[in-house]
């Protein structure tokens, strides 16, 4: 119990505990009867960022903007092409695997689908406990003890511990896997879709335990997810992903009562909203997201672009400041 | 889409309350492949057929290698169940000790194997890459090799042909088969969230492998490994009918089978030849049910039952 309660003070200075530089992750495309690299899917596209500590990130984009493709290098789960990464201030760009382990211990993920992430052929008990065995001195009994609290906190009963992974619906595995990830006291999470896969009423409970458990243990959160009002409900910051590039990233405050980039606008008006007399304004978004093995020249999102101009097509769009941590990659606000 | 605050920790309707009860992903298949009757009546009759085998010191009082110049090829009697071959050998004695050579031959070169199927396929499905492709290639040239004409060249270079080389020649070329079947579920599982989420808390290689990848490609490996015992069953028998597998005076079904290259013998002495025929018949049959069998226990697509 001791190590739950140390870790209850939330941490209110903004410490930077990961920061990513211009990260990029191409995956080649093997063609001809050579299978020579005929071309790159830019998944992401340098993106540079920083999660305070005990803050949620949220990042938003369409299915294909590379979200969960940027959360997987941070992890480095997936090798990343460019850049850097920065965890607690060390550099894990390109840590070799063994030296990467023990920084695993602060560094956790939750995936999409709780049927796919947790391996049906281990009991409940064994899937928590695993993180345990690797990364801790624990003995036996101590991690079992572990295990039943851990279920507890997650909202399932200790007794559960002895049941496999098919004995349970989609939230509760999903419950499973925040028990899992937690195990070792992790101090960030990224949350990959954790919530999408599961019924709106499941998704609010699963949302408020992962809130809750952030209180306590201090955690922080890199939140990906494509429904807005998830994001909305959970993050402190919103990050806004096009065709792997971040077109936006503000408090969450800026960007959804003053969103400035086009696509963030559309993204927001395209919310279903309850309030009928409510005057809107509306921006339609025409056509599909671009293939991002051939990404359009200049600004991504050009070709979609109510506002697009010449320079658009011409020059990329960086990140400017627009004061108050309010971030916006778009020409429209050039001096 | 306001997202409401829920407090209740719990309230899903299905969630059970019963405890204890609880089975594992493998009692499950257990009990899958129980209600499956032709694989019940496949396990009974291996396990009748290997007790025969193990106790046929008790089965019968005839040395299988004695030949005996007065009694060839005596039709059944009291004292010779199934009569005498062209030695004057016991039919039945020989077709008990007969059994041992086969399911030794089948069952341990199917271990063999497995074995180097596991390790060069996890290898090849996990690392990918360089090691892959040479493994492939390997299993290319292997695949590429006659099985019959290689399997005759050694056994006709080799005086002394014992059941340790010719498992070892046999499992030599079977391997390929395994390998390729080990390496496409690892492929497919190496990418799935589990394992990433298993890299993700570190575990080693070694962990993932064996914790995580194998138990999920169980299926497919047990499935192939069974159906593999009865390949090499026939494979002995084959080679041992013409001639070219255990020697004599060592009593295999196969080389029993050999006797009935005299077309006298096939006309008129169905005892010799027709039980080891049923034997190999009847043991492969059964492999393959429960084959069938593990194949419908280990679909995960009824896994959620």
């Amino acid at each position: 119990m001791a190590t739950v309660d140390e870790k209850q003070v939330v941490q209110t200075d903004q410490e930077t505990i990961v920061k990513v530089e211009d990260l990029k992750k191409y995956f080649p495309i093997k063609g001809g009867i050579l299978k020579r690299t005929i071309g790159h899917v830019k998944a992401v596209d340098g993106v540079t960022f920083d999660i305070k500590k005990g803050e949620t990130l949220g990042i938003v984009g369409e299915s294909g903007s590379g979200k969960s493709t940027l959360g997987r290098m941070i992890l480095r789960l997936l090798e990343p092409t460019e850049g850097k990464i920065l965890f607690q201030e060390n550099d894990i760009t390109h840590l070799k695997n063994h030296k990467m382990r023990p920084i695993r211990k602060d560094m956790q993920i939750i995936f999409q689908d709780p049927f796919a992430s947790l391996n049906t052929k281990m009991s409940v008990e064994q899937l928590i406990e695993e993180p345990l065995l690797i990364q801790t001195n624990m003995t036996k009994k101590e991690r079992k003890e572990k295990v039943k609290e851990l279920l507890e906190k997650v909202g399932l009963r200790a007794s559960d511990r002895l049941k496999y992974p098919h004995e349970f619906s989609g939230g509760q595995r999903q419950r499973i896997s925040i028990a899992r990830a937690l195990a070792i006291n992790p101090k960030f999470v990224i949350a990959d879709e954790a919530v999408s896969a599961l019924d709106v009423s499941i998704q609010a409970q699963v949302l408020n335990l992962m809130s809750d458990l952030q209180e306590d243990f201090g955690l922080t959160y890199l939140f990906i997810s494509h429904d807005l009002s998830v994001v909305k409900h959970i993050s402190d910051r919103v990050g806004v992903m096009y065709l792997g590039r971040l077109a936006e990233i503000a408090p969450k405050k800026d960007i959804y009562e003053n969103p400035l980039h086009p696509y963030t606008q559309a993204l927001l008006s395209s919310i279903p909203d309850t309030d009928v007399d409510r005057e809107r304004e509306t921006v339609h978004l025409e056509g599909d997201l671009p293939s991002p093995s051939n990404p359009p020249s200049g600004c991504a999102f050009r070709t979609r672009c109510p506002m697009a101009h010449e320079r658009c097509a011409v020059d990329r769009p960086e990140l400017q400041h627009m004061g108050e941590g309010h971030y916006v990659a778009c020409h429209l606000y050039d001096e | 889409m306001e997202i409401e605050t829920l407090k209740t920790p719990n309230t899903n309707p299905e969630y059970s309350e019963q405890e204890g009860k609880s089975k594992s992903p493998y009692q499950l298949a257990l009990r899958r492949f129980m209600k499956n009757k032709l694989a019940v009546i496949g396990v009974i009759t291996m396990v009748i057929i290997i007790v025969m085998s193990f106790s046929a010191p008790l089965l019968t009082d005839h040395n299988p290698t004695q030949t005996n110049m007065l009694m060839i090829e005596q039709p059944p009697s009291s004292e010779h169940i199934l009569g005498t071959d062209g030695s004057g050998r016991d039919n039945w004695a020989r077709l008990l000790y007969g059994s041992r050579v086969s399911l030794v031959v089948g069952f341990s070169a199917m271990f063999f194997t497995l074995i180097i199927g596991v390790i060069l396929g996890s290898l090849s499905g996990y690392y990918k890459g360089f090691v892959d492709s040479l493994i492939m290639r390997a299993t290319d040239l292997v695949l590429a090799l006659p099985f019959l004409v290689l399997a005759l060249t050694v056994m006709s270079l080799v005086e002394n042909i014992t059941v340790t080389l010719f498992v070892t020649i046999i499992a030599l070329v079977s391997w390929p088969t395994l390998t390729r079947i080990i390496r496409g579920s690892f492929l497919s599982l190496r990418e799935q969230e589990f394992v990433l989420g298993a890299k993700a808390i570190g575990a080693s290689d070694m962990r993932i492998v064996f914790r995580h990848m194998i138990p999920n490609a169980i299926g497919p490996i047990v499935v192939n490994a069974t159906l593999m015992v009865a390949i090499m069953i026939i494979a002995e028998a084959g080679l041992s009918f013409i001639g070219m597998g255990i020697p004599q005076p060592q009593p295999t079904w196969g080389n029993m089978l050999n006797e009935a290259l005299s077309v006298r013998i096939l006309r008129h002495h169905w005892y010799t030849w027709i039980p080891p025929g049923v034997c190999i018949l009847v043991t492969v049959l059964a492999i393959n049910f429960i084959g069938d069998g593990l194949r419908d226990a280990f679909d995960p697509k009824s896994n959620q039952r």
